[in-house]
């Protein structure tokens, strides 16, 4: 194998492949990527076993062939290559090495045989669809900050995307929690997505999608199975297990007949519940809503370390209320609200509340209170 | 390179035999003067006990040890010779070492030499820690003034103190922090002095294993090395956040362990740390039925401890150990801290169903730890269990009838299973 390609192009191809392959792997093939280059194409494939990863780019090669060299190491060398640089990547297949040249700069990288490299097995499509990027950002962008960490809740380590109905007929939704928080967002449910299995899509693979719907014009093409999910441009193509279990009902969660409504600016509502949780020190800071007559006192106290105490005009009409909220989630949901006011929907102090922005019903947020 | 001389305390430059009394027990060490994290540990404390008082055994391979469970507690220096260690079965040992007289632990009377030898160290510093009877943190720093020496004076002096008046020898970790200060105590046994400075912390832990790390066990060791974990070099290679997303808290600690770095205060009165309970059961079993009922008593046993103490704990944890004695942990952290049993129960239930295929297992045990006061624990509901907040009261009235009409009072179904 022998191919020219420019250093930029390349440092994108690898730089998404050393992140989606196993940092600390016991198997070594699976820290490498496998280049194949044919034609005039040359594709970078990486895997964790759970993802996939394949980039397929313009190159100019002279010799086809196939190799796989540590992506880590790779993308280290390209990174700290001079922008611009043609660098060009030899493998004569015999001795066991990639060299990697680029101006004066010369690497011989120790490779393993291509053939051991593990290619993920091919899935059954059941949907096929295709979303422009900003909507895909939208639907995850939001709702990823809600998945659980809990590992013996594995079942919602994931975002679970699915087709449900809503007001205006079925939608696409995504939707996440980890038991405290739940953040539910639909979108208008593309052409050829009827038919989409719920799937829970692994948070790593939230990640690794991030980095393919950043270009507001691009087209992301995505496939559903039951085990498997896939998104890709015409360069780039992920793919990822599911995570194997049931997503609960979230819909008993969501509160319908929570009544007493506050509207509030979120960025100065989450500047001041910022400032007010600074006094505790405590992981799970407390921050007591109290709210009365088109006015709003947020406060804690912590104890040992001291009060704290800001008020801010709302528009609230609704009788007095005292509700604590743990800091961190409240700052979260309300860091969602981008274009209007945020609207809480409170029922009881010991009740789920719900959050949304202004009447949109497309992103609506759940959290569960705190005793105070 | 400043000098000390073991047996009579004289300070002095550089130099293989004490310039004042001719003994070669020297120590020199550049930072010598400059450290003041100790930890001493009195050498095979019970076994150097019973030589003491019986000169008889002075020569003779002594172990303390026996009862049911049959292990060796301690193991005097002539049966290590031999191949008999701590925490060994005790018919092992007796193959090993078949002349050996056996002494069953006397532990009020170690308690008391106990007693004895902290009244000596109460003498160095306030900031005494101890591990057990025969070990112990000392922190000196800022006595300089006061004793008119340096720590490493003190500190010589203190076994030397242990050794005349006692009869019982110890020996000395001196470094800047107190994981530090243990490993060094140990490098060194019996009579040792061990001094591991600033300057040589990295070079000195390189190729250390990780397993000399107190608190690292044979499982830790073992999820460790899953991750190719074996030295402190290994350690370096990862960063925070992957340690951290790995090990959990324990991750964080490793972390700064791996660069020599223990913030931890040598504290006097160490608040308690965890609070747990286990059982062994009489016959190995993989039956969920029967576990889910132990899981259940252990965890209310854990929270009526903690209710009981006012406290409440947001790691927990469930300990199992397999047919052949292998041991398996997990653990959990929650978002705020709890003494709740159901809550502890529950979350108990959710970490075992992750091992059970792994069973039969003949001990299982259930804890809380990382403890706080019990006021803001269980403050925050589950979206996805709208029944905890009933169950929440409903635990409270049983709490409430128990405290009134005994603990017999009333029971849940689950705990007689």
């Amino acid at each position: 194998m022998k191919i020219s390609i420019e250093r930029g192009t390349l440092l994108k191809a690898v730089g998404q492949a050393q992140s989606v392959v196993e940092r600390r792997n016991t198997i070594p093939i699976l820290a490498n990527v496998l280049i194949e280059a044919e034609g005039d194409t040359v594709s970078f494939r990486a895997t964790d076993l759970d993802i996939e990863v394949v980039d397929k780019t313009n190159a100019v090669v002279e010799r086809a062939g196939a190799t796989t060299v540590s992506a880590v190491t790779l993308h280290e060398i390209v990174r700290k290559l001079p922008d611009g640089a043609l660098v060009q990547l030899t493998d004569d297949g015999a001795s066991g090495r990639l060299t990697v040249e680029a101006g004066r700069s010369n690497f011989s990288l120790a490779t393993l045989p291509k053939e051991d490299f593990p290619v993920m097995a091919s899935s059954d499509y059941s949907a096929n669809f295709s979303a422009p990027a900003p909507v895909l950002r939208r639907l995850f962008d939001k709702s990823k900050f809600a998945i659980s960490t809990e590992e013996t809740r594995y079942y919602l380590n994931g975002v679970y995307m699915h087709v449900s109905d809503a007001e205006g007929g079925k939608v696409l939704r995504c939707v996440a929690t980890d038991g405290h928080r739940l953040a539910r967002i639909d979108a208008d449910l593309p052409a050829g997505a009827e038919e989409l299995p719920g799937v829970i899509v692994p948070r790593k693979t939230v990640g690794e999608l991030r980095k393919l719907l950043d270009d507001d014009d691009a087209t992301i093409a995505v496939s559903v199975s039951e085990t498997k999910v896939r998104f890709a441009t015409p360069e780039i193509t992920l793919t990822s297990k599911v995570i194997d279990g049931t997503f609960p009902d979230y819909t008993r969660v969501i509160p319908v007949g929570n009544t007493r409504k506050m509207e509030v600016d979120a960025a100065e509502f989450a500047r001041a519940v910022d400032r007010v949780a600074t006094v505790s020190s405590e992981r799970s800071r407390a921050v007591k809503l109290a709210l009365d007559e088109d006015r709003l006192v947020l406060s804690v106290n912590a104890p040992d370390a001291g009060a704290a105490e800001e008020e801010l005009a709302v528009a609230y009409g609704d009788e007095r209320l005292e509700i604590g909220f743990n800091a961190k989630y409240l700052l979260e949901i309300a860091s969602q609200v981008d274009r209007e006011n945020a609207v809480f929907l409170f029922n009881s102090s010991g009740d789920p509340t719900l959050m949304r922005e202004g009447n949109d019903t497309s992103a609506v947020y759940v959290v569960m209170p705190m005793r105070v | 390179m400043p000098a000390l001389c073991k047996d009579c305390l004289t300070t002095f430059e550089t130099g293989r035999r004490c310039p004042a009394c001719r003994s070669p027990r020297v120590l020199s060490h550049p930072e010598l003067f400059d450290l003041s994290i100790a930890h001493m540990d009195c050498d095979a404390f019970y076994a150097s006990v019973e030589k003491r008082d019986n000169p008889d055994l002075a020569d003779k391979p002594v172990i303390i040890g026996g009862g049911k469970r049959g292990v060796v507690s301690t193991a005097c220096y002539v049966a290590r010779i031999r191949g008999v260690k701590s925490a060994m079965p005790m018919f092992q040992a007796l193959k090993l070492c078949p002349e050996a007289v056996v002494i069953k632990p006397r532990g009020s009377h170690y308690a008391a030499v106990s007693k004895q030898i902290r009244a000596l160290m109460d003498e160095l510093s306030p900031a005494i820690e101890p591990l057990s009877l025969d070990e112990a943190f000392i922190d000196m720093t800022g006595t300089e003034k006061l004793h008119g020496q340096p720590p490493a004076v003190m500190l010589a002096g203190l076994v030397k103190r242990m050794d005349e008046e006692l009869g019982l020898t110890g020996s000395i970790g001196l470094s800047h922090n107190k994981f530090l200060a243990k490993v060094a105590s140990d490098l060194d046994k019996p009579r040792g002095f061990s001094v591991i400075g600033k300057a040589e912390t990295a070079d000195f832990l390189r190729d250390k294993p990780v397993r000399m790390i107190w608190g690292v066990g044979p499982a830790m060791q073992a999820s460790l090395e899953k991750a190719g974990i074996r030295t402190f070099t290994d350690l370096l290679r990862w960063d925070r956040q992957d340690l951290h997303a790995r090990f959990g808290g324990m991750g964080d600690r490793l972390w700064h362990l791996a660069r020599g770095q223990d913030r931890r205060r040598v504290s006097s009165h160490e608040p308690m740390k965890s609070i747990s309970n286990e059982t062994t059961f009489f016959e190995d079993t993989a039956d969920p039925d029967i576990l889910d009922g132990h899981l259940w008593r252990l965890s209310e046993k854990v929270s009526d401890r903690a209710k009981a103490k006012d406290m409440a704990g947001r790691v927990v944890t469930v300990k199992l150990k397999r047919a052949n004695h292998s041991a398996l942990s997990r653990r959990v952290s929650l978002p705020d801290t709890t003494q709740s049993a159901d809550r502890i129960y529950r979350t108990a239930r959710d970490l075992f169903d992750l091992v059970a295929r792994e069973g039969p297992f003949r001990l299982i045990g259930v804890g809380i730890s990382d403890l706080g006061p019990a006021t803001g624990s269980d403050l925050s509901g589950d979206l996805l269990d709208p029944g905890a907040a009933q169950r929440r009261r409903a635990e409270q009235a049983t709490d409430a009838i128990r405290a009134r009409y005994g603990d017999g009072a009333i029971l849940k179904g689950r705990s007689i299973r």
